[in-house]
């Protein structure tokens, strides 16, 4: 088999000049698509896992098990597809909402309930005597989440974090279903437009290799900064893709 | 936007949904078995310590673990060429030509993820068990299959079924190359009638339903398990 990289050079005639033009605009997509889908994912599955330990509030934690319930029991595609084609119709306001924006509550939701059971787990695997440190101090229970849980349960989760960040690399490619211009629907379109396939898909997949990569050395030194000498845990990541 | 409850019928469910949620459950089954068999032999072959049998599959596994499903779906149906498509008798291979390729798909790329359960449950066995079976003279074969898999396998049970969850719910990615799943039957049949919107809705009810009582089944399993140890 030869390759031809030449493919690159072509006019898609289109929107971009050449492809490989049109390659970097859909990677910026899909970073974008990932790195906003990761900040709502934090942001919701932090909130929903840390309900899920409050003492005391049974109805509150039992509205964050149903979240999680929720969003891991169907299948991605399935969010996406309601959030594009369900939502809009039967929320007004949500009409004009752009496809973009709609993905990426799809994908930050659906990552969200894996967070919130890292979170919890995290908060979890603590001794219970800090919490009750933090009690016999006299604090509030935001304090001592603020001062004393909180920043030893995010450390602790920082390993599963990486993973699950690296996930949403993978997952936005799910993107593609709704017509959202990244790297996957490039590949599709591009081996369509060219038939040079291999080529298209050996660009696209070492650029996902490559977005994985260097989320997993970002996390890495935020890790290594924030470590706590003395205090080593490993948290199980679980399965998933 | 109103929902239309008359949507929800039987010739629904026998026209589109039943072909989509047999292959989807099929695609799954097949996967599952065809994964864990390879899985465990990816898994073998890195724990074997021989350079030539580890360096190969960890990159197969590491390479399978650092691409989108989606593209590894998109691979298979480019290169698996149509001499292969031709051994299937009864024009199977003509007809069936994307639900071949997610087949093999999905068993290529569950080994990858197999194999990392099978290898954490191996490794999970306590060193004791590997001696003791070496100081009664077993063989390194006789050792895995009657020491060491039996346990590994129970450890790591309630791991395989949720990861075949996940698997179950992963298979409506074949969307990708247009095979004929759950969700393509969902697809379908919100087309057909004009009605999406109830359409897709049918569909998160139906994998929440399928996708929770399993897990509830595992998290039961689990307990179980758990008590006998």
């Amino acid at each position: 088999m030869n390759l031809q990289w030449d493919v690159f050079l072509q006019d898609p005639g289109g929107q971009y000049p050449t492809y490989w033009q049109w390659l970097l605009s859909a990677w910026g997509w899909t970073i974008s698509v990932s790195l906003l889908s990761l900040v709502v994912a934090l942001v919701f599955g932090s909130v929903v896992g840390i309900v899920r330990t409050l003492p005391d509030n049974p109805w509150l934690s039992r509205l964050a098990n149903a979240w999680v319930e929720l969003f891991r029991n169907i299948p991605l595609l399935v969010q996406i597809f309601l959030w594009y084609h369900v939502i809009p119709a039967l929320v007004p306001f949500m009409k004009g909402v752009p496809s973009f924006v709609l993905v990426v509550c799809a994908l930050g939701l659906f990552t969200s309930a894996r967070i919130a059971e890292q979170v919890r787990a995290g908060i979890q695997a603590l001794p219970k005597g800090q919490r009750y440190a933090g009690m016999a101090m006299g604090f509030t229970t935001v304090q001592y989440y603020r001062y004393v849980i909180l920043p030893m349960a995010y450390r602790i989760i920082i390993p599963p974090l990486t993973s699950e960040s690296m996930n949403i690399f993978k997952n936005s490619s799910v993107a593609f279903a709704v017509s959202i211009s990244e790297m996957t629907m490039f590949a599709m379109q591009a081996q369509e437009e060219t038939s040079r396939g291999v080529e298209v898909y050996l660009a696209v997949t070492v650029l996902y290799i490559i977005s994985a990569f260097a989320i997993n050395r970002i996390m890495a030194v935020i890790e290594k900064r924030s470590r706590v000498p003395g205090f080593i845990v490993s948290a199980d990541s679980g399965g998933g893709h | 936007m109103n929902i239309d409850l008359s949507f929800y019928n039987w010739e629904l469910i026998r026209a589109f949904l039943i072909k989509g949620l047999y292959f989807s459950v099929l695609l799954t089954i097949v996967s599952t078995i065809g994964g864990v068999i390879f899985g465990t032999v990816l898994a073998l072959m890195r724990l074997s310590g021989k350079k030539p049998l580890v360096l190969p599959a960890t990159i197969y596994v590491n390479g399978m673990r650092s691409i989108p499903l989606v593209m590894v779906i998109l691979w298979f149906y480019l290169l698996v060429p149509a001499s292969f498509y031709a051994l299937f008798p009864y024009r199977l291979g003509e007809n069936y030509r994307s639900e071949i390729s997610a087949v093999i798909t999905f068993i290529a790329f569950e080994a990858a993820y197999f194999s990392e359960i099978m290898r954490a449950g191996i490794q999970s066995i306590p060193r004791g068990q590997v001696n003791a079976g070496m100081a009664v003279g077993m063989t390194y074969g006789q050792n895995m299959k009657l020491i060491i898999l039996p346990q590994a396998f129970r450890n790591m049970l309630p791991v395989l079924l949720t990861q075949t969850i996940i698997l179950f719910q992963d298979t409506s990615l074949v969307y990708a190359i247009g095979a004929y799943d759950l969700l393509k039957g969902f697809d379908a049949a919100g087309k057909n009638f004009g009605r999406p919107i109830e359409s897709y809705l049918l569909a998160a009810v139906v994998y929440f339903i399928i996708c929770f009582s399993l897990s509830w089944v595992v998290k039961r399993l689990h307990k179980k398990i758990a008590i006998i140890r």
